[in-house]
């Protein structure tokens, strides 16, 4: 038995270490990676209220998640790609003109 | 101590030290491979939380395509060590205190508020069939608005991957 407040916990550390991923990491594949942790953080929390709640539409939702999740890799990676390819750069810092 | 509480930690120390990893290093395969290690992880909290579709899902989407995906894409582009920068030594600064804050605020109201009732394993039955009722009675639009979402985002990656020349509008 695991109070719900462990798994609540969890998922929040996860969810922290994915901002400060985000805030401090310079690569811009890194950066994407931490999206994801935050993101996976956020699952455990739905999956865990649905478990506590007896709902199982969180676990639906999980899965909803997990699809825009897989969307947004897609055009993601696509958008570094064309990135690196006018700049021959994954540092965010260099990418700072919002022209070619 | 039971034995679903000393799983929960296990699973639970391979998390954290994963999400940690992946901070700690500067080389973005070794950030990829720890949050492969997060998301198997999770998959046996899942399990734990007797969701054994979403666990299952978990390891087939997240740690298998998505994640081959980020690997792919970093073999591509031959990305190498992220370099220290000004901007990147202040949000180091100033950031992990203040998640450290935030983190530390989160966790006292969350022990404080909500219950200490414990979740008992499989209590929930997360099995495919269940799923699936709901997924294709309750939530059957927005399925179908996925699929388009999808649709759109395979589209979208391959007009922005494309090679620059096949892109229309764009002189040289």
């Amino acid at each position: 038995m695991v109070p719900l407040s462990y798994y609540l916990l969890l998922s929040a550390f996860l969810f922290s270490c994915g901002v400060v991923g985000f805030l401090i990491k310079r690569n811009i594949i890194t950066i994407f990676m931490s999206i994801e942790l935050m993101l996976n953080g956020v699952n455990l929390s739905f999956v865990a209220f649905a478990a506590h709640w007896h709902a199982l539409a969180g676990q639906v939702f999980v899965f909803f998640v997990m699809v825009v999740a897989a969307a947004e890799a897609a055009v993601g990676l696509a958008i570094i790609i064309a990135v690196y390819r006018t700049r021959e750069t994954l540092n965010v810092d260099q990418v700072n003109l919002l022209k070619l | 101590m039971s034995f679903h509480l000393i799983l929960f930690l296990a699973f639970g120390a391979v998390c954290v030290a994963g999400a940690i990893n992946l901070l700690t290093q500067r080389h973005p395969i070794n950030s990829a491979l720890s949050l492969i290690t997060v998301m198997g992880a999770l998959a046996g909290e899942y399990l734990l939380l007797g969701a054994e579709f979403v666990a299952a899902v978990q390891v087939i989407v997240y740690a298998g395509a998505i994640m081959v995906l980020f690997v792919f894409v970093i073999m591509l582009l031959n990305a190498g060590e992220e370099e220290q920068t000004r901007g990147s030594r202040i949000a180091l600064i100033l950031g992990v205190p203040g998640m450290l804050a935030g983190g530390v605020l989160v966790a006292w109201v969350v022990l404080r508020h909500s219950g200490t009732e414990a979740v008992p394993i499989g209590a929930l039955p997360g099995s495919p069939q269940d799923i699936a009722q709901l997924l294709f009675h309750d939530f059957l639009l927005p399925f179908e608005v996925t699929s388009v979402l999808i649709l759109i985002a395979i589209m979208g990656a391959v007009v922005l991957a494309s090679a620059p020349e096949a892109a229309p509008g764009k002189g040289k």
